[in-house]
């Protein structure tokens, strides 16, 4: 029950983080405004260049071994929470981490798109 | 609130995010789909898997989409909100959807529906929000 406990946590926080820390690596990169092909380029090769990629390239390859171990011992339904659960860590840590306003409406969005992804996993269970 | 250039660009992104993520995923899928499991790990089977891979249209296309879907996503976390963009993007699952019955015929349940149209309302009212809340870190 441990090892399910850890992993869970693992692919749910790691899997968020991951994208809260590519998020923080893009912003440091900056707005892009040119949307040319070379420019585009230029911009992939500035956020290599930044470390906060790198944090979250692992932390994203962490949550999907994390992800695959997990579904070796448990069933498929173990996606549900972890899937609904990430969009309020997202919002969580885009508050706490990356400093943004997230208001009582945008809460109030989450929280509605958190209870129907809930509602379309649970859905796709046979029977 | 009036709509800005930062909002249609956004916009537009997240389009692109919520359309090439399920088309790269149903691609992929229908590409390794007609593979078939391999036998075994094999150098024979492993060649076969690795020509099938290189020779699948639908396996490119659906790579390609992916790539897209990616480079959106990074592209518009450079300006807008991670609290914005995730939730916002969550309209896929309408996609996916939409694509599965229409595409693949898939069977799409009542309380799939249902969860599509909660997720629109509260896409809808995160996209009442502003974009960015902070400026460049």
């Amino acid at each position: 029950m441990l090892t399910e406990m850890v992993l869970f946590f693992l692919v749910m926080v790691a899997g968020t983080a991951g994208e809260l820390c590519m998020a923080r690596a893009m912003r440091t990169v900056g707005e892009v405004t040119d949307f040319r092909p070379r420019s585009l380029i230029a911009v992939a090769l500035r956020a290599l260049r930044v470390s906060w990629t790198w944090v979250g390239l692992g932390l994203m390859t962490l949550a999907f071994f994390a992800l695959l171990a997990v579904l070796a011992i448990e069933n498929v339904s173990f996606v549900v929470p972890v899937t609904a659960l990430s969009y309020l860590v997202g919002a969580l840590g885009g508050s706490l981490f990356l400093h943004e306003r997230v208001t009582g409406r945008r809460w109030a969005g989450v929280l509605l798109v958190c209870a129907g992804v809930t509602l379309v996993l649970l859905g796709k269970r046979p029977g | 609130m009036k709509p800005s250039p930062l909002h249609f660009k956004t916009y537009i992104l997240i389009l692109l995010i919520v359309i090439f993520g399920p088309m790269g995923n149903l691609l992929l899928g229908k590409g390794m789909k007609s593979l078939g499991a391999m036998a075994g790990w094999t150098p024979a089977e492993l060649a076969r898997f690795v020509t099938f891979v290189l020779t699948s249209q639908f396996v490119w296309l659906g790579i390609g989409s992916l790539i897209v879907f990616f480079v959106a996503y990074a592209l518009v976390l450079s300006w807008a909100d991670y609290s914005f963009v995730q939730p916002a993007s969550a309209f896929a699952y309408g996609t996916a959807a939409v694509l599965g019955h229409f595409v693949l015929g898939e069977m799409v349940s009542p309380v799939q529906w249902a969860g599509i149209m909660v997720i629109c309302l509260g896409v809808l009212i995160v996209t009442r929000t502003p974009p960015r809340t902070t400026e460049t870190i």
